[in-house]
């Protein structure tokens, strides 16, 4: 079985140039550009998105979008262009909007793994549920996700000074959210649970150190990671929580009357430095 | 609790040299001399000594000698000194031990037992003081073939090629973040790859946004599993994007930077609030399994527009081989391996001391792998993990290494002296700390000087050395195993370096 | 092979690393389907794997043998030598109905081909002590005894109207070479593409792996894999073809064939809550719980994984219990889907009924005539 097989590349192979796609798969009318993702490749449908804002376009509606990645990544541009708006049409795949930098995208349908990992500024709205690890090492921008989330959301999400990450979620989360959290807001509203019926997740906030979680809806103290604590919410916090709440009804078209007489609590961290005894220095 | 520890080291002042002028006492960060005017004699406190030898330099008569305590409980083989006194510490904390620099532990080094080559008679030396000698090296992935095609004036290369970027010589400054050291040593580190024209690492910490537009073009920037100081500007102001998954210190665990160290500008570059430990977590959170990585790798050359090579770290574990030719066909330029005796801030000692293989294994492993898979031009390897001297760097290049890593050399190169409490936040040679006392006492003017002189000094001896092989290109010696032999070493080491023995 | 594991334990084979994507698709009312569905679904997970290894299982495709154990035997390098020993043997063993090369399609390009050989066969022709055994496990022994002993010849599948195809390529590329849209229907198709980083050229390696009627495709890497297959091993089943779904295989073996455990239990074993849930749970939960991971502690899958066991009347997909890696599943009629991404599903389904993620450690049990996959959308987003 000594046989060289070389090497088979899956994600370059078979590319086909910028200028040829054009052509077939996107049309550009003053400002606004759509492209048709349909059998288009992950790279395809990004080249596609750079073409377009090279082109000062500002406005992009990507169709028939069946899990290709990164869509939104590689918009960076140091020249400091205007921020484009990206509408996806079904189902864009992992890593949406991962290193977003200060634009704007909006899905209509469900979104998988990596929402806007990693992401610096920017806004990212999902009319439908999203998969795992949203919004991890998240610095800064708003992420909206209309139903549920998964595994691991929120995790290791930072804040400095002005530059506050915001997540809100319209749904619940399954297990260790807000895990190592070290800012950043995160709100979850728990609409689609019934009455009296708690959230599923566990172990969340294990090992947060900043930022906070506002939860709409109830949590048994088992389900908490050590490290957090459970307030009520004061004038400030009740003013973020309206702030926030407005804005995702803004985008989902809902009344946010009956969410804020929902009962709300405050998850923060008990300790900045909650792993100090566990070394002997 | 009273401390049952014994201290490590003793400290000899000889009375007759020492003229009482106090420099030891304003020199130790850890407060172990001091100075009793009614009896105008100086005291020593070797309870908190930790042996970085500082005093001792800094003195002008050289009365200070300061040694290890080394056997004091009964000799026993198997109950050394170390592990009583760790032990002890345990005990009296319920903690981890931690630790800092690299392994300490007598493995074998595989580096003192494979000698080379020199040409005589068959083949010339080459002299090169005067003939030229060319270390210059790529790094990134190559294509398969150049497809040319004539043209009018000449030939045309018609093959798009990979990003890669180049080195004046193969050795590259190790990732210490801003964080781990102070801000002048990492600004030396930076000014120094500047004026060699290699390139530096930033490590976890970030890049500092005032020094990305000069030290950007040669900065290494890792993207760590604690995202720290990662936004797209970032990445894009660099040459190579370092994906880290692990390092040799500590495989299999996160980076540790404890909160007396994240002070006001490290909370700044971090993100982090200040005085919190910034505990990098073990895995990066979306990469659970090899397509993950491939996803990654990709994310970040699409946030880098395609431009820039992706490298991806990890530390030598067993079964290494298989490993990097899984992270090669997931898309990475670069594999960079750091062995069992790499460096680190701060890492339980035993983490440090237990786990993990020898890069020269490791590497020879991976080389001999990829070769076999018909993947070898796709990725440079670089070796890391005590790298010690330039005949190390050499004989790491000959088994296969495209480039070499430096850290702990550097270091020494800039006053350390491995006296392994880099966690402590107290180095007395204002390195690894933040105290902005200690590090005023580095310049970084001098420690740049002294950080060119240690590459300009290994090139050359790297160049003597080449030249004494007949060769006078450093690209004829990568991989090239005939050029080394094994002396003192076993059957299946000598197989799995791929090496004769020395006679054979 | 036996002999080099007595020599030293310095000598067993080293698993594979791979990596993966993989799709499952099954029709609860039984109707049998083409393979389209399952071939575009992973040609848009293309990325997931690295052309090194693809394969589809398929249950149904037989309803003319269906009575026989359909042997996918392959023989690597086309050893003639190999496949006349394996005749004879299969001869002495079995009543061999039929055997014909499975049709492959000349034009299509795959690397090394092995010659790939259809058998069925009816367990007669038992000697002595093997009266006593049952069908299946004189099949398993027989099985057994090809992979350790006969070089060069390694059975992809034994099972009843099941068939197993699988290679070196791109799973695509798998489907074509063996022409699985243009010659066969079934009612389950279980489809991976794989990222290996080793031995290529190795068909053997690739997923489903599959013992009797079990096939089992994986992504993730059992980093117990030592500890549980030294556990088969006192079973009596040998660990041959270099990958750690093996182990899978031969655990839903024992545990469910062999030993009668149901499939909410088993998953338990492989997936076992941790103690901390243990201890809020009721008497009689703690009590099963806690017999499970004692008894069962050397069968405890550790490391990230995603599996999904089909079987006939079943497919499950199950995650690691702290969900490493992901699993999606769709429903849309009759049909459900099990999926690592869940924009493959909608490529091939683009209006699913019902979309959900079950927590870790959650079996998604789809049935034959029932709606039981429904049971996990309970606790599920």
């Amino acid at each position: 079985m000594q046989i060289k097989f070389g090497y088979r590349d899956n994600f370059l192979c078979e590319i086909r140039p910028t200028g040829e796609l054009c052509s077939e798969y996107m049309c550009v009318d003053c400002g606004k550009a759509v492209i048709d993702a349909q059998n288009l490749k992950h790279k395809e449908v990004n080249d596609l998105c750079r073409e377009a804002m090279l082109n000062d376009v500002t406005d992009i509606t990507i169709n028939n979008v069946f899990g290709q990645r990164y869509i939104g990544t590689r918009l960076y541009n140091p020249d400091k262009r205007p921020p484009v708006t990206i509408t996806i049409n079904k189902f864009p795949g992992n890593d949406l909007g991962v290193f977003l930098d200060g634009h704007r995208i909006i899905v209509n349908g469900n979104a998988q793994d990596g929402v806007g990992n990693t992401m610096n500024d920017g806004e990212i709205v999902v009319h439908g549920r999203a998969g795992d690890v949203v919004a991890m090492a998240m610095r800064g921008g708003k992420i909206f996700i209309r139903d549920n989330v998964g595994y691991r959301c929120a995790i290791h999400m930072k804040e400095f000074r002005d530059k506050l990450p915001v997540l809100v979620i319209g749904g619940t989360a399954q297990d260790f959210m807000g895990e190592y959290m070290a800012g950043g807001v995160v709100v979850m509203l728990g609409l689609n649970l019934k009455d009296g019926e708690p959230h599923r997740a566990n172990y969340i906030g294990t090992g947060m150190h900043g930022g906070v979680i506002y939860l709409r809806g109830h949590v048994e103290p088992h389900q908490l990671g050590k490290e957090v604590g459970v307030r009520e919410l004061d004038e400030k916090d009740w003013r973020t929580v309206q702030t926030h709440v407005h804005e995702y009804c803004r985008h989902f078209d809902k009344d946010p009357a009956p969410i804020l007489t929902g009962r709300f609590i405050k998850l923060l961290p008990v300790s900045r430095r909650p792993y100090g005894n566990i070394y002997a220095y | 609790m009273y401390s049952y520890q014994l201290p490590e080291f003793i400290i000899d002042r000889a009375e007759d040299r020492c003229i009482r002028c106090r420099v030891c006492e304003r020199q130790c960060a850890n407060q172990v001399h001091s100075y009793d005017v009614e009896l105008d004699k100086m005291f020593s406190g070797e309870k908190d000594c930790v042996g970085c030898q500082r005093c001792v330099v800094m003195c002008p008569t050289l009365a200070l000698n300061v040694r290890p305590r080394t056997s004091d409980y009964r000799p026993n083989a198997s109950w050394t000194r170390d592990k009583m006194q760790n032990l002890k510490k345990q005990a009296e904390t319920g903690g981890v031990v931690l630790t800092g620099s690299g392994n300490d532990k007598p493995y074998r080094i595989y580096w003192d037992h494979l000698v080379l080559n020199a040409s005589q008679v068959t083949n010339p030396s080459i002299d090169p003081l005067r003939e030229p000698m060319e270390l210059k090296t790529y790094l990134g992935r190559k294509p398969d073939a150049v497809k040319v095609t004539r043209g009018e004036d000449g030939f045309d290369v018609e093959t798009e090629s990979f990003p890669n970027v180049p080195l004046k010589t193969p050795l590259v400054f190790s990732a210490m973040s801003y964080g781990a050291i102070s801000y002048p040593a990492y600004l030396s580190l930076a000014a120094a790859a500047k004026e060699t024209g290699i390139l530096f690492n930033t490590g976890e910490g970030g890049l500092p946004e005032h020094m990305r537009r000069e030290y950007g073009g040669n900065a290494i920037v890792q993207c760590a599993s604690g995202r720290f100081g990662v936004d797209a500007d970032y990445l894009n102001s660099s040459q190579i994007v370092e994906i880290k998954i692990g390092q040799g210190a500590k495989p299999g665990i996160g980076g540790h930077l404890p909160g007396e160290k994240v002070l006001a500008n490290i909370s700044e570059t971090r993100m982090i609030p200040i005085g919190t430990d910034a505990l990098s977590p073990a895995p990066q959170h979306d990469i659970y399994s090899i397509e993950d990585l491939s996803m990654l790798i990709y994310a970040l050359k699409e946030a880098t527009n395609y431009e820039k090579p992706v490298s991806v770290k990890i530390a030598a574990v067993h079964n290494v081989a298989a490993i990097a030719s899984g992270i090669v066909r997931a898309g990475a330029d670069i594999v960079a391996i750091d062995g069992i005796r790499g460096g680190t801030g701060a890492a339980p000692l035993a983490t440090r001391d237990n786990v993990g293989i020898p890069m020269e294994l490791a590497l020879a492993a991976v080389d001999k792998r990829l070769r076999e898979e018909g993947i070898r031009h796709k990725c440079s390897i670089m070796a890391a993990g005590g790298i010690r001297c330039s005949a190390d760097a050499i004989k790491a290049i000959a088994l296969g290494a495209d480039g070499v890593y430096i850290g702990t050399a550097a270091l020494i190169a800039m006053g350390c002296t491995l006296c392994q409490k880099c966690y402590t936040g107290k180095c007395n040679w204002g390195i690894t700390t933040q105290n902005p006392f200690l590090i005023k006492r580095l310049n970084p003017e001098l420690t740049t000087r002294r950080l060119v002189n240690l590459i300009k000094s290994w090139s050359h001896e790297i160049q003597e050395m080449l030249g004494g092989m007949g060769i006078n290109a450093i690209e004829s010696l990568r991989g090239n195993r005939d050029h080394l032999r094994g002396v003192g070493l076993e059957e299946w080491e000598l197989n799995v370096l791929g090496v004769k023995g020395a006679g054979e | 092979m036996k002999q080099q594991y007595h020599q030293s334990e310095r000598f067993t084979p080293d698993k594979e690393l791979q990596a993966c994507g993989l799709f499952g698709v099954m029709d609860t009312s039984g109707k049998c389907f083409g393979g389209e569905m399952a071939i575009n679904a992973i040609k848009n997970m293309k990325v997931r794997g690295n052309g090194l290894g693809g394969g589809f299982g398929v249950y149904g495709l037989y309803p003319d043998y269906k009575e026989y154990y359909a042997l996918h035997i392959m023989y690597q390098d086309k050893n003639q030598a190999a496949k006349r020993l394996v005749e004879e043997y299969l001869k002495q063993n079995f009543y061999v109905v039929y055997d014909e090369e499975i049709p492959t399609d000349p034009g299509v390009n795959v690397f090394q081909p092995p010659l790939v050989w259809r058998y069925f066969v009816s367990p007669t022709h038992r000697k002595g002590a093997e009266d006593t055994m049952t069908d299946d496990e004189y099949v398993v022994s027989k099985v057994m005894f090809v992979n350790i002993n006969i070089e060069d010849a390694y059975v992809f599948s034994s099972g009843k109207n099941v068939g197993v195809f699988k290679g070196v390529g791109f799973p695509e590329e798998i489907a074509a070479y063996f022409m699985l849209d243009k010659l066969y229907q079934g009612y389950i198709w279980t489809v991976h593409s794989r990222f290996p980083t080793n031995t290529p050229g190795w068909w053997g390696g690739a997923h489903p792996f599959g013992i009797l009627d079990w096939t089992v495709v994986h992504n993730g890497e059992i980093s117990s894999y030592g500890t549980n297959r030294r556990f088969l091993e006192m079973h009596d089943y040998y660990c041959t073809l270099y990958t750690d779904t093996e182990v899978v295989a031969y655990a839903v073996d024992l545990l469910m064939r062999k030993q009668g455990l149901p499939i909410e239990i088993v998953s338990r074993i492989f997936a076992p809550p941790l103690w901390d849930a243990i201890k809020l749970m009721s008497e009689k939960d703690k009590k099963l719980y806690t017999a499970l991971r004692t008894v069962y502690a050397p069968l405890l899958l550790n490391g990230p994984f995603t599996v999904i066991v089909a079987h006939h009347n079943e497919m499950i997909g199950l995650t690691d219990r702290i969900r490493l890696r992901p699993l999606t599943a769709g429903a849309k009629g009759d049909l459900v889907f099990l999926s690592s991404e869940e924009g493959s599903i909608r490529a091939v389904c683009p209006d699913l009924d019902l979309v959900w993620t079950p927590p870790g450690g959650e079996p998604v049990v789809v049935r034959l005539n029932s709606k039981d996959h429904l049971l996990s959308t309970n606790k599920s987003i």
